[in-house]
């Protein structure tokens, strides 16, 4: 059943109800937290899961990685570019490790895939870069942000 | 002497205009951060010292910015709807009194840029003049939301500017003038001389003798009926029906881009330091301050110091007071929700026009008895 309710009196006099409400904003504007985060100075504080931009892990320089080829295998988006070479100690590495980053949708499957822990996934966020940067394995390996 | 008068009217000139024009970066950057902080945010502070200069950088975005003009507009009346919007608001500053007049080597120096007899009318018919600019921006940019803006904007006129002009009938009986001058002046009478006389009983109540003649207290429900129709008048929330973001886009200033889009802003902000000026001028006494004289005499300023003291503080208590409700406009701004089409409708025609109605006999039964 629809009922028709009316407000009470004080409430239907609007007056009363809008100085209460000029006051609601006043308590708001001086006494509440502001919630702006003032960006290049204050960060928002993500996760330690939070998957960011690609690195290689190395041990005493040289990368984890063997070329073994599941992580542009698992890859959704196809963006991990890898050749393999062999070292003088006849072991396999990646003589050239690119990740199309602009293709990238930052699953983390790779992550996930890689049995030698190289390829991981960082806190970075901001990856606008000033010119036209290769994603490739020297620049990969340099160990950026938390993880 | 010619040369005085044309000296001081080029000072008097210049220096209004230069306040008025001051008054758009600096209320654009109230409204800015006075919002953000009511929402619990912090607003542009980043260009200048509290982000004061984020105005004159939008300015200069907004000069700088292609300036087109879309095909299927007509072409004229879209190009000279935003002045024609802007002017009028400008225009009206013209009769209102910031300062009490001063006697500078035998001349009378009025701080007004004109006398005019019909001052009350000239102002309420100038202000209306604005909505024009409205119309033809709505109807030259020959789209749908424009046009539904403009039409919102006549519509509201009329039915607000009938009970604004009649709200302020009561002030112009009470004060017997049309001139903002006299009323202004009739405004730093104690107020309730004649309510005393004839209640001698309430002579006794203290600080009684000492309230000022101010609209505000001689008319309460005429300023509460003004200060109404103003938000109406200057298309500011709760009755921003012509603006309506939500609604209508952008309403009537839709298709306009750049210095044109500015320009509309600016004659908003000029019509609320206006309609403020004009609150403070009818309703809170101008630039009347009580107790001005006793804190000259405590200074100890004499002669021609003193008279220059007297107006310095008067024009500092009428910015003071305009600045409070242009403060208002904002702080309502961002405290009340739009008003629906059919609910202004109803407020303008079924409440305030007869509460304006009401609010004129019962000053006209007031002075018959002698209380006002």
């Amino acid at each position: 059943m629809l009922v028709d309710r009316k407000p009470p009196v004080t409430a239907r006099f609007y007056l009363i109800e809008i100085i209460k409400g000029l006051f609601i904003t006043l308590k708001n504007m001086f006494f509440a937290r502001k919630v702006t985060i003032q960006y290049p100075e204050e960060r928002r504080n993500y996760s330690d899961r939070f998957r960011g931009l690609h690195y290689i892990k190395a041990v005493n320089g040289v990368e984890n990685c063997t070329a073994c080829m599941l992580c542009p295998t698992v890859c959704p988006a196809e963006c991990i570019h890898i050749e393999a070479g062999e070292r003088a100690d006849k072991e396999k590495y990646p003589i050239k490790f690119q990740v199309d980053v602009l293709r990238c949708c930052f699953c983390g499957m790779c992550e996930e895939a890689c049995p030698k822990d190289a390829i991981k996934l960082s806190t970075i966020y901001e990856m606008t870069q000033s010119s036209r940067t290769v994603y490739d394995k020297d620049m990969l390996m340099v160990q950026r942000g938390s993880k | 002497m010619l040369e005085f008068d044309t000296l001081t009217m080029i000072i008097k000139v210049v220096g209004v205009l230069v306040l008025l024009l001051q008054v758009v970066p600096i209320m654009v950057w109230v409204e800015r951060r006075g919002s953000a902080l009511m929402q619990n945010r912090l607003g542009p502070n980043r260009v200048g010292p509290l982000g004061l200069i984020q105005s004159l950088a939008d300015a200069v975005k907004f000069i700088f910015k292609e300036d087109p003009i879309p095909g299927n507009v007509n072409a004229f009346y879209y190009v000279i709807a935003p002045l024609v919007a802007l002017v009028p608001a400008f225009m009206t500053f013209a009769v209102i009194p910031f300062a009490n007049d001063i006697t500078v080597h035998g001349h009378v120096l009025h701080f007004q840029l004109a006398q005019l007899n019909v001052g009350m009318l000239y102002v309420f018919s100038v202000a209306s003049l604005g909505v024009y600019g409205i119309i033809m921006a709505g109807w030259a940019s020959n789209s749908k939301y424009a046009l539904f803006g403009s039409l919102r904007s006549s519509s509201q006129m009329i039915s607000y500017e009938l009970s604004m002009g009649l709200s302020v009938i009561g002030i112009i009986m009470t004060f017997s003038s049309l001139e903002l001058g006299p009323i202004v002046v009739g405004q730093t009478q104690p107020a309730f001389t004649g309510l005393t006389h004839v209640f001698p009983a309430l002579a006794n109540v203290p600080f009684l003798a000492h309230i000022p003649k101010w609209g505000i207290f001689v008319q309460p429900l005429g300023f509460l009926i003004f200060l109404t129709a103003v938000f109406a008048e200057t298309n500011r929330l709760p009755f921003d029906l012509p603006e309506g973001e939500s609604e209508i886009v952008a309403g009537y200033h839709l298709e306009y881009g750049a210095m044109k889009f500015a320009l509309f802003f600016m004659a908003e902000y000029t019509n609320m330091f206006i309609a403020s000026a004009m609150l403070t001028t009818l309703f809170l006494g101008g630039w009347h301050a009580p107790g001005l004289p006793a804190l000259l005499d405590l200074v100890g300023a004499t002669g021609a110091f003193r008279e220059w003291l007297r107006v310095t503080f008067e024009i500092l208590t009428f910015l003071l007071k305009t600045s409070f409700f242009l403060w208002f406009f904002v702080w309502v701004r961002w405290t009340l929700p739009r008003f629906r089409y059919d609910q202004l409708m109803n407020f303008g025609w079924k409440v305030m026009l007869p509460l304006a109605l009401i609010n004129i006999f019962a000053t006209g039964a007031l002075i018959y008895y002698g209380v006002l």
